[in-house]
């Protein structure tokens, strides 16, 4: 391996290039607000801070996903309940106002409730039937969310829940310009630092994770699960770990959603949302971090800039409006999805295993390559 | 009893277009042993190609009969061809690929559909024009409308013809034999790409006559129609047993069944608290009780499980 990438074995040996390179990437996270703030306005700062939310969300289902290997298609789900219930606890809805402290973490352990809930039943089906039962899922608590207005009127139906208290801490809310030792913050700026701290640590539990005794077992799971379990690995406990752990950093993820937008409706969690972050994580890269967080930068930021773009260009070009700008991004989308796994099935940017499996190499070969 | 007479009758015809629907996931999956998530997209173009013909034809003085069927015919056409292409862009090149692939592709290939659909025909419902006839029937007290009696035996024929065609033909056992093993069938002289390209024609014109049943049925064709229905035609195909030609008939009825009756009675069964909007869940909770206790359908044979 080393001697197949030297540039890359060279660079990993060379821990001070490595801290150059993350003081640099840490100013240039810090200063991107800014950056983008003055440059190109606040919508544009608005977009970045949901890239945060969705690379959220694309590390919490890359673990199901990705190390797993699990095809979840309802994931967009237990979003929806983490931003539910900050939604009810913190809105004039029921008259609730709980800190947010409190509703954060109750979020992320309703959110894993419903996942060990998703995942009992489905423990024994495999690939595309799983995708089913968990688009299937996924439909059935838009549905509830859709019609819970009546006879009882718990999520205000359709029409969503407005009003939500936008997050706070104490007396310090993220919703106006925070003063600071003489430096203003606008509110913009705070989430983006709130959700990207929030990110760097989803981003290092993942880490962790993926190099713990549990991250590869589910690996091991992946990839064969039969021969996972002649090894002594609990599959059922791991893969309802798994499902655990993705749906609760959905649900975190749901919360800050709730709380930065202030308004939550069922439409925000429909099927194309669970598409969407699925295709975060094939298209970057499923089961490698950095190409999962790739996959959800671009995926939030490229469909904008085609939002923006598709109408005046057309414009320019023809005189007026000929195609849908708003089809015509989903089409784009679906032809990326298809030509991306049949010419990069391993995504954008993959895992070295991921990478020689979808090749068809064995990876005992490249071991013997190395003696 | 006239309501349960009359969602029985409902059920029927909701249960044979699923029935229809759910022979092209079945036959599909029977021979390459994958879920075609793009099927109901297919129902989507047929109805919307249909509703399209019927409309443009539709004051020319031509009789109502010829008028659907050229609808029926131009629709067919189309969706053989999506099917066709499905088959060669996005499924042929991963055969041998992970299976989550084609699944992915797949989901590519809905996506791609549904908005296409969209730029052609645009967001909005359309109207079925109003050239059927409307005389209805009594029976025990429901009523039921030439058009909904012409949809059943029409799909009992399309049934019974495909039934003929897969143990009665030359064609039809080179298909069995594909899809008992594909290479030992390859062996045996059948040229399996061109069974598995034909098996996805006949699924994509049964999806094509569905989709012009749907929208007379309805009287609305739109563009996103397809996700639904194809996923409740899918549960029909696991409920009757995933592969199983009659247990795809058979789950398309007893699914139609389930929801009409159902809807009718979940407000009375639930004291009023859940409504008949939650027709949508029965079908999902159909699909998760039959996957979790008996996965293999009701008359499916049992798969065991691939390492």
């Amino acid at each position: 391996m080393m001697a197949q990438l030297p540039g890359l074995g060279q660079f990993r040996r060379d821990k001070s290039a490595a801290v150059i390179a993350s003081i640099v990437m840490g100013i240039v996270l810090a200063a991107l607000p800014f950056l983008i703030g003055s440059g190109l306005g606040n919508s544009w700062l608005r977009i970045v801070d949901f890239a945060m939310l969705y690379i959220m969300l694309a590390l919490g289902l890359n673990i199901v996903v990705g190390f797993a290997g699990l095809l979840d298609l309802g994931y967009i789900a237990f979003y929806a309940v983490g931003a539910y219930l900050y939604a009810l606890l913190a809105s004039p809805q029921f008259g609730l106002h709980y800190p947010v402290w409190l509703i954060i973490p109750a979020g992320a352990a309703l959110a894993g409730f419903f996942g060990a809930l998703l995942g009992a039943p489905t423990l024994r089906l495999r690939g595309d039937y799983l995708a089913i039962v968990t688009l299937g899922f996924g439909e059935i608590v838009r549905i509830f969310l859709n019609n819970l207005n009546a006879p009882i009127n718990i999520t205000n139906g359709p029409q969503g829940i407005s009003g939500i208290d936008p997050l706070h801490f104490g007396g310090v809310t993220l919703a106006k310009p925070i003063s600071f030792l003489g430096f203003t913050i606008p509110s913009l700026h705070a989430y983006y630092y709130l959700f990207l701290g929030l990110a760097l640590f989803i981003v290092f539990v993942t880490i962790r994770l993926e190099n713990s005794r549990i991250g590869r077992a589910w690996v091991a799971i992946r990839e064969d699960e039969i021969a996972a379990k002649a090894c002594g690995i609990n599959t059922r406990n791991i893969k309802l770990l798994a499902f655990t752990m993705g749906a609760s950093f959905g649900g975190v993820a749901g919360g800050l959603f709730a709380g930065f937008q202030g308004f939550v409706s069922p439409e925000s969690f429909n099927l194309m949302e669970s598409i969407m972050v699925l295709c975060m994580v094939v298209l970057g890269g499923m089961g490698n971090i950095p190409g999962v967080i790739l996959g959800g930068v671009m995926l939030t930021i490229l469909p904008e800039i085609f939002r923006h773009g598709a109408g005046p260009v057309q414009l320019a070009l023809f005189g007026k409006i000929l195609l849908d700008p708003e089809a015509l991004r989903m089409l784009l989308f679906g032809l990326a999805l298809i030509v991306v796994m049949l010419y990069r099935p391993a995504g954008l940017w993959p895992s070295t295993t991921r990478r020689r499996e979808f090749k068809g190499e064995s990876t005992t070969d490249v071991l013997k390559e190395g003696e | 009893m006239d309501i349960f007479i009359q969602q029985i009758i409902n059920g029927l015809i909701l249960g044979s277009i699923y029935a229809l629907v759910a022979l092209g996931y079945t036959m599909v999956y029977g021979i390459m042993g994958l879920i075609n998530f793009a099927h109901g997209e297919v129902v989507m173009i047929g109805a919307m190609v249909a509703l399209s013909v019927i409309k443009l034809l539709e004051n020319s003085g031509l009789p109502v009969f010829l008028l659907l069927l050229f609808g029926l015919a131009a629709a067919a056409l189309v969706c053989m061809a999506v099917g066709f292409t499905i088959e060669r862009i996005a499924y042929r090149p991963l055969r041998r690929a992970p299976r989550l692939a084609p699944l992915i592709t797949a989901i590519g290939v809905s996506i791609v559909l549904q908005n296409l659909a969209m730029l052609i025909w645009g967001r909005n419902y359309h109207a079925f024009p109003p050239i059927l006839p409307t005389t209805s029937m009594t029976i025990f007290g429901a009523t039921i409308t030439s058009l909904q009696v012409a949809i059943v035996l029409i799909a009992a024929l399309m049934m019974i013809g495909l039934m003929i065609l897969i143990n009665r033909t030359r064609l039809g056992r080179a298909m069995r034999a594909t899809s008992e093993n594909p290479s030992i069938a390859q062996l045996m002289g059948v040229n399996i790409n061109q069974i598995i390209s034909f098996t996805f024609v006949i699924g994509s014109a049964l999806a094509a006559v569905a989709g012009l049943m749907v929208s007379a049925n309805y009287s609305i064709a739109h563009y996103y129609m397809g996700f639904m229905l194809g996923l409740k035609a899918f549960t029909a195909a696991v409920l009757g047993g995933i592969g199983n030609i009659a247990g795809a008939m058979l789950g398309g009825i007893l699914l139609g069944l389930i929801e009409s009756l159902g809807a009718g009675y979940i407000g009375d069964l639930t004291g009023g608290f859940l409504g008949s909007h939650y027709q949508d869940i029965f079908a999902f909770f159909v699909l998760i009780g039959v996957l979790v206790f008996r996965p293999s359908g009701l008359i499916g044979e049992k798969v065991s499980e691939r390492a």
